[in-house]
């Protein structure tokens, strides 16, 4: 199972999604975060998915509830990156990321974060 | 045709990769690719999750207008659906999801057919063709 790597910038936790990740990997990536948040008092998540080809409806529920997560631990997650066709196909499968923010690529989303936006 | 093993998330992550490489070769645009996969990653995960294990069939298929496209066929031998209606509501969920998989993978393919009974597994054959 691969693992997503956690980088720590300032109060931020950056993680940029690189490959196809299975369930697994996407369960795993959402404890790892929920342990960095407690470990490095950090108050926003940027979650860059440029690379994902997809975003299912298990993949997108995981990414919701990161960002519901974040929010118990006082941190603001924000999605940056998805592909236009990716944002289509979520929008037709009755997905809607409810809860999570979005910005259009990880520069943007940490001005979302330092209220600069 | 491609016969690919649905054992293991892992498998799922290589049906998505094979059904992205065959929407590719039947010149799907890019958001049908999209699509496609997408649709074909909810039904992998079902195959695996709700009947233990199954196969996907990945195959070119061509209409007699000319027009190009992909079929996918997934079967498993699980327990099967009762109410095949009720599982294509969208919403309806056995309780660990968003009842999205089967009622969101519908939408996003021009063909969908599922069959099933109680005790001899599901069948699902989905088409996505070129415009």
């Amino acid at each position: 199972m691969e693992r997503v790597p956690i980088v720590k910038i300032g109060r931020t936790l950056f993680v940029s999604i690189q490959i196809d990740l299975e369930d697994e990997s996407v369960v795993r990536l959402q404890e790892d975060l929920a342990d960095a948040l407690t470990a490095t008092h950090a108050n926003g998540v940027i979650i860059d998915i440029t690379a994902m080809e997809i975003v299912d409806s298990f993949i997108g529920r995981m990414l919701t509830m990161i960002g519901a997560i974040s929010r118990l631990f006082d941190a603001e997650t924000v999605i940056v990156g998805m592909r236009p066709a990716v944002a289509i196909t979520l929008t037709e499968l009755g997905l809607s990321l409810r809860g999570v923010r979005t910005a259009l690529n990880a520069e943007k989303g940490l001005a979302l974060l330092n209220g600069s936006a | 045709m491609d016969e690919l093993p649905i054992r293991s998330g892992d498998d799922v992550v290589r049906v998505r990769q094979h059904v992205r490489m065959a929407a590719a070769d039947s010149g799907l645009s890019l958001v049908d690719q999209t699509k496609v996969v997408t649709a074909a990653s909810e039904l992998a995960r079902n195959a695996l999750v709700h009947g233990g294990g199954g196969t996907a069939r990945v195959e070119l298929v061509k209409a007699d207008s000319g027009r190009k496209g992909v079929r996918i066929g997934f079967t498993d031998d699980g327990p099967g659906i009762a109410d095949v209606g009720q599982a294509l509501t969208e919403g309806w969920t056995t309780g660990d999801g968003l009842g999205l998989g089967l009622s969101g993978a519908r939408r996003l393919v021009d063909e969908f057919e599922l069959t099933s009974q109680p005790g001899s597994g599901t069948s699902v054959v989905v088409v996505k063709w070129s415009r």
